[in-house]
């Protein structure tokens, strides 16, 4: 039962990750590797501060503007100096490593009895339910710690969630997608696609440092080589969530998205719990992807042969 | 008002594949009028409609539009001014939206874009008003994507958006020639109505001498960059598809001389 929690609740955190992903790569059609960087870049951000006794939630909300200041970067490389979408986000995540270094001071950032989001949930279940550590659900029996974490994260991937879907039906929002679907039209219907790209890029990378912001304060620690592979990850969640809801919709797709990332940590806990070696999880997420990648056009190509067309009349 | 002053564009300036374009183009364009420009290809009539969208800002030139110097303003800022139809049915449109959210982008051409809600109530019935006036049976599919009408269908929507907010001045770069006979024939019934209702002043680049002779009061035959017949008042309404046609062959067959040869012939025979 704790493994099934923790697992769920990683991938609550997580979940913020795959929304950001899903902007950047789905929305915008752009690949942007800022990711890997930018989640370290949150946790450092946020767990620098807790160290320093910042209340928690400044502290998050810092990680949180430090992603909007890296993907603002990324974009600003992409659209206003011309170069290529993957290699700008390359270099933003190659600099964000020495800056992740340079925040922290040294490679990991424990955080032991700082306050954290965590330890306020926790608190906070205990107010609630006025009882002891230990909760019992359903003959289980939980921690407050753990119970209060992932009820806080599900309150507040939703929130989220409903904030990205509301968003994507504003003016601005529709201005957004459309400039992923069609950037001639939207620029001659009068809107700037460098300025879209650009918010879109820190409001994607901004979740992204949010969710390694809230990675470190569950995991109680913020290390430089975290992010290192998230954006598969990521991306990876995002896939399964479109399988899972089989639809176009914007708003099941971020469903989706959030779906994805928490069965996708719920099979990566049980793979690991019947013995795969964890040095092999990044290796099988990026063969996963790889074949979700190319699964529908050989699908495609397969289908014709199954299904002879009518002879022409 | 459009008035388009020594306008040049030269491509891939100062290598093998460099391109004189446009070469010092002037037009002045009233208010209201309609003009339609024919050439050759690559004589630069796609180029000048482009010219004045703004894809490319021009070497040297002016333009002016509405008493506004737009010579210099990005494509998306002309927008506010310019309502625009592709050559290409799959560029006007984002084909993984619906009719009514394309629609509604539309509604707001030029204007800020914030966080007011996309589509309302009031906003739909709008819309399908307007849609209903196609005759296409599109009004019952507004929450359709765009990318699952035909190119007639999603060309209608793309001119009805290009219109929606009365632009200073419509372009539109041969908006019919991707199109089916019939689809063609319908949206340029279509474009025909919009532009008498609304007076719009219009530039469109065609191929077709028919659309040429039939649509507009005006005609510019473009070469090589350059102005070469400009057709309005009674010479405009005189013009047959055969006139044009002349003049076309004209150029062709003083484009297979040599150029100091054919000012040797023009010289001793005319």
């Amino acid at each position: 039962m704790t493994l099934l929690i923790g697992a769920s609740t990683i991938g609550l955190i997580l979940a913020l990750l795959a929304l950001g992903v899903y902007l950047s790569f789905r929305i915008f059609n752009f690949p942007d590797i800022t990711a890997d960087g930018s989640i370290t870049l949150g946790a450092a951000v946020t767990a620098t501060l807790l160290v320093r006794h910042v209340q928690p939630e400044l502290a998050t909300l810092a990680g949180f503007a430090a992603g909007v200041l890296a993907g603002t970067t990324t974009g600003v490389l992409h659209t206003k100096f011309k170069i290529n979408g993957l290699l700008s986000g390359i270099l933003v995540m190659t600099a964000l490593y020495s800056v992740n270094l340079h925040v922290m001071g040294k490679s990991n950032v424990p955080l032991l009895n700082e306050s954290t989001m965590a330890s306020q949930a926790e608190s906070l279940g205990l107010k609630w339910f006025h009882s002891a550590a230990d909760l019992d659900v359903f003959g289980w029996t939980v921690g407050m710690r753990d119970a209060a974490t992932l009820l806080g994260m599900l309150v507040l991937v939703s929130v989220l969630g409903l904030l990205l879907y509301l968003f994507f039906r504003t003016n601005l929002g529709t201005a957004m997608r459309a400039t992923g679907d069609n950037p001639q039209m939207i620029r001659a219907l009068g809107v700037s696609v460098d300025f879209i790209i650009i918010l879109g890029l820190a409001l994607s990378n901004g979740l992204i440092a949010l969710s390694g912001s809230l990675l470190a304060q569950y995991q109680g620690f913020a290390d430089v080589q975290m992010g290192i592979g998230m954006v598969v990850w990521g991306l990876a969640s995002v896939i399964i969530g479109e399988a899972l809801v089989g639809s176009a919709r914007i708003g099941l797709l971020i469903t989706g998205a959030v779906m994805g990332s928490v069965l996708f940590r719920l099979l990566v806990a049980i793979a690991l719990r019947w013995g795969l070696n964890p040095n092999d999880l990044k290796l099988i997420t990026a063969a996963f992807v790889f074949v979700s990648l190319v699964a529908p056009a050989l699908l495609r190509k397969f289908k014709p042969a199954a299904n002879p067309k009518p002879a022409a009349v | 008002m459009l008035e388009i002053t020594s306008i040049t564009k030269t491509f891939n300036p100062g290598t093998p594949n460099e391109v004189r374009a446009l070469r010092d183009v002037s037009l002045r364009l009233e208010r209201g009028s309609f003009l339609l420009i024919i050439g050759t290809n690559g004589s630069g009539k796609s180029t000048l409609l482009n010219a004045v969208a703004g894809t490319f800002i021009a070497d040297a030139g002016r333009l002016l539009l509405a008493g506004q110097n737009i010579t210099r303003w990005p494509e998306h800022r002309r927008a506010k001014l310019i309502g625009r139809v592709f050559q290409n049915p799959f560029s006007g449109t984002a084909p993984n939206m619906s009719i009514a959210e394309n629609l509604a982008m539309a509604a707001r051409r030029g204007r800020s874009r914030g966080f007011g809600w996309a589509l309302n109530r009031k906003l739909r019935e709008g819309l399908r008003d307007r849609i209903r006036t196609l005759n296409m049976g599109l009004e019952n599919r507004l929450d359709n994507a765009i990318g699952s009408l035909s190119g007639g269908q999603r060309q209608a929507l793309t001119l009805l958006m290009a219109s929606w907010l009365k632009p200073e001045l419509l372009l539109l770069d041969e908006h019919t020639a991707a199109l089916d006979p019939k689809s063609a024939d319908q949206v340029i019934r279509l474009t025909h109505e919009i532009i008498q209702r609304d007076k719009l002043t219009t530039l469109m680049v065609t191929h077709s001498m028919q659309q040429a002779v039939h649509l507009g009061d005006r005609i510019v035959m473009m070469h090589r960059g350059q102005v070469l017949h400009d057709l309005q008042g009674p010479e405009r309404a005189r013009v047959r598809p055969e006139d044009l046609l002349k003049r076309f062959d004209d150029v062709r067959r003083r484009e297979q001389l040599d150029a100091t040869v054919a000012e040797m012939l023009q010289r001793n025979y005319i």
